[in-house]
């Protein structure tokens, strides 16, 4: 098993480095960010002076080399456009996002799993086909759309939520949160169930077909015989066998909760590294969106190698590879 | 004359299709004694698991019995609440599936899959019920059960863990096994372990046993009684031994004569010609009589019901004036 993790945390770093080898790539093509750091009356003179302090003159694999270099000790680079250095405004922005996307997930989790099992169990119930139905609008509506209806019926008509910001903040340590006062907590609500509704349906209808296609197995049907609970049968034998799959899916998509709240974030204003994100594009701020990238990816390779791990966990199958007894 | 253990009442499932109701078992009958083993043999497809599965009352929906009855010690089964039923499963009538290897939740280790199936019919702590599990383990040949009962199944061979499967089929108690193929699945070298292991064990716990298959050899060494299926019917029940020295049923003599032999040389070896009919398109009376060599007017339209033949019943109008008043058992 070790082997295993060493091999597994080795590929996770090519990956990661083949990530911001094209990541740092394409930086170039978006712009010069020294067109947009100098006002209108630059001079020749100045452009290069820029150019050669930001390290734009260097060729393209040093910029890189050195990039990763400072990246390595925990340097991402000066902001172009604020002037400060990046890891300190992500640093900033960072918990406003992981908030968001924390919610979302647990949400997307819990509620997609809950009605996952339900419909399957309820297989030709009427209320698990009407939650059937409707999930495929959850699956088929774009993110912004439906921030936009959420904002339309819970602000706009009901006035119950806020349409847009993260409300009132408690600062702990370096940790902004939201969860502290009534007006974040109110605040997470629509832009949380906006990003993770589609993680939501797709974990329900993943969840469901799984159930159901582990509820036809011999070994459903033993535990039957052998007069088990129905309860026994759904929730400790089913269920358990139902989510080793579940989870590298669910994995992915909590990655992708992170990477995909740039739209949520820009619909409600969410203040965190999305809306940060957006931002530095238009700025040509190369610095933080190289970071940006970097720490979407350390994300999702992170998620990937915890979601490989906790297969080991569940299935006694595979780290029992080396102790099989059988004869 | 005691109540039978289990009395299966014209036994009728079918399965809805959009042409119609197809019929899968058609008037099954038949009694089972306390202690005994009957074995029910049969082609693929002539309900034999149907049957099987219609006493445990683990029918695949959209199968369902149309009609009949089933009793258990007198008590009718097949009309009960789910939840009634479900207490009924495993504490009076086990079951031991075919495959072994699909049997068994992967998830969770022989311990706990015993255990828990212990205490949902005894009232036992964790404690008793482990040490329960650990012998019956023993019991059915796991060697060092205390120490192999904490493995999961992928860790057992398939032989091992049929008699896994099999210990937790009795493991509370039945009066009655249905063991459906339990050694199809198996090498041939470990098949008639398990068969030792299941009629021991039964013998042992009292229970009786129907012994599903289409292995005329296991039978012949394993049950008191055999009941031959076909298209869904009872061909012929009775004693083993007089069936297979002297079968009366045209179809059953075929499936004797079927039996390749090393005593016989032979080039070739015999079979009844043609197939099983489709469930669809059952001919009117025998289902048998395109196949049989004996088939006269009356077998195609009249269907023959069980007639007591000696100490057996035949469904075949050839015995219809040799039937006697004598009741068979």
């Amino acid at each position: 098993m070790l082997a295993y993790v060493i091999r597994r945390v080795f590929q996770s770093i090519f990956v990661l480095l083949m990530v911001g080898l094209v990541a740092f790539s394409m930086f170039r093509f978006v712009g010069d960010p020294v067109e947009n750091l100098l006002g209108q009356e630059r001079t020749q003179a100045d452009i290069e002076r820029v150019r050669d302090q930001l390290g734009l003159n260097d060729p393209f694999p040093v910029q890189y080399v050195k990039f990763l270099g400072n990246a390595l000790q925990g340097n991402l680079g000066v902001s172009y456009r604020q002037g400060r250095p990046v890891s300190e405004i992500i640093a900033e922005r960072a918990p406003a996002t992981l908030e968001l996307a924390g919610v979302s997930a647990l949400f997307a989790v819990v509620f997609g799993i809950g009605l996952g099992v339900f419909t399957a169990i309820r297989r030709d119930g009427f209320m698990a086909n009407f939650i059937m139905t409707t999930s495929l609008i959850g699956v088929s509506l774009p993110t912004f759309l439906i921030g936009i209806l959420l904002i339309y019926i819970f602000a706009v008509e009901l006035g119950w939520l806020p349409s847009f910001g993260r409300g009132e903040t408690v600062k702990i340590g370096g940790w902004s949160t939201g969860f502290l006062t009534e007006s974040g907590l109110k605040a997470i609500i629509l832009p949380a169930i906006t990003l993770g509704l589609y993680q939501m349906t797709l974990i329900m209808r993943l969840v469901r077909s799984e159930m159901l296609e582990v509820l036809r197995a011999d070994y459903i049907k033993f535990a039957r015989a052998r007069g088990l609970s129905t309860r026994a049968i759904n929730f400790g034998h089913a269920l358990k066998n139902t989510l080793v799959p579940v989870i590298t899916v669910t994995g992915l998509q909590i990655g992708s909760i992170i990477a995909f709240a740039i739209i949520t974030e820009t619909v409600f204003q969410w203040p965190g590294v999305g809306l940060l994100f957006i931002n530095a594009i238009q700025f040509v701020d190369i610095p933080v969106m190289a970071a940006y990238l970097m720490l979407i990816s350390v994300m999702f390779v992170l998620i990937n190698l915890i979601v490989d791990l906790l297969y080991f966990v569940i299935d006694p199958r595979l780290s029992a590879g080396a102790s099989t007894r059988g004869h | 004359m005691p109540t039978p253990l289990l009395s299966v009442r014209d036994l009728v499932i079918e399965f809805p299709t959009r042409h119609g109701p197809l019929t899968a078992v058609d008037g099954v009958s038949f009694d089972l004694a306390a202690g005994e083993v009957l074995g029910v043999v049969g082609e693929s497809g002539a309900g034999k698991s149907l049957t099987g599965s219609a006493i445990i009352g683990l029918l695949d929906p959209p199968g369902h019995i149309a009609s009949g009855e089933i009793y258990l010690k007198g008590k009718r089964i097949d009309n009960l609440r789910a939840e009634d039923m479900r207490a009924i499963r495993g504490r009076h009538i086990g079951m031991v599936f075919q495959d072994p290897l699909t049997s068994l939740n992967p998830l969770y280790t022989i311990a706990d899959q015993l255990i828990e199936t212990i205490r949902t019919h005894l009232r036992l702590s964790e404690r008793e019920a482990r040490q329960r599990a650990i012998g019956l383990l023993d019991d059915v040949g796991i060697p060092a059960a205390s120490r192999r009962i904490d493995d999961y199944p992928h860790q057992f061979s398939g032989g091992m863990r049929q008699r896994v499967v099999i210990a937790l089929a009795l493991a509370a108690e039945p009066e009655l096994v249905i063991a459906d193929e339990p050694t199809t699945a198996l090498d041939v070298s470990v098949q008639a372990q398990i068969i030792d292991v299941l009629k021991e064990q039964c013998t042992q716990h009292g229970a009786s046993v129907i012994l599903i298959t289409h292995d005329m050899g296991v039978i012949a060494e394993t049950a008191d009684r055999v009941a031959v299926m076909y298209s869904g019917r009872i061909a012929e029940i009775g004693p083993v031994r007089e069936i297979i020295q002297n079968a009366k049923h045209p179809y059953t003599s075929g499936l004797m004569g079927s039996i390749p032999t090393l005593a016989q040389e032979e080039d070739r070896l015999v079979q009844i010609p043609g197939s099983m009919p489709r469930l669809s398109d059952i001919p009117p009376g025998c289902p048998f009589n395109p196949r049989c060599e004996k088939v006269f007017d009356k077998c195609r339209v009249q269907r023959p019901s069980l007639i007591p033949v000696e100490n057996r019943q035949v469904a075949c109008w050839l015995y219809e004036d040799t039937g006697t008043s004598e009741v068979a058992t």
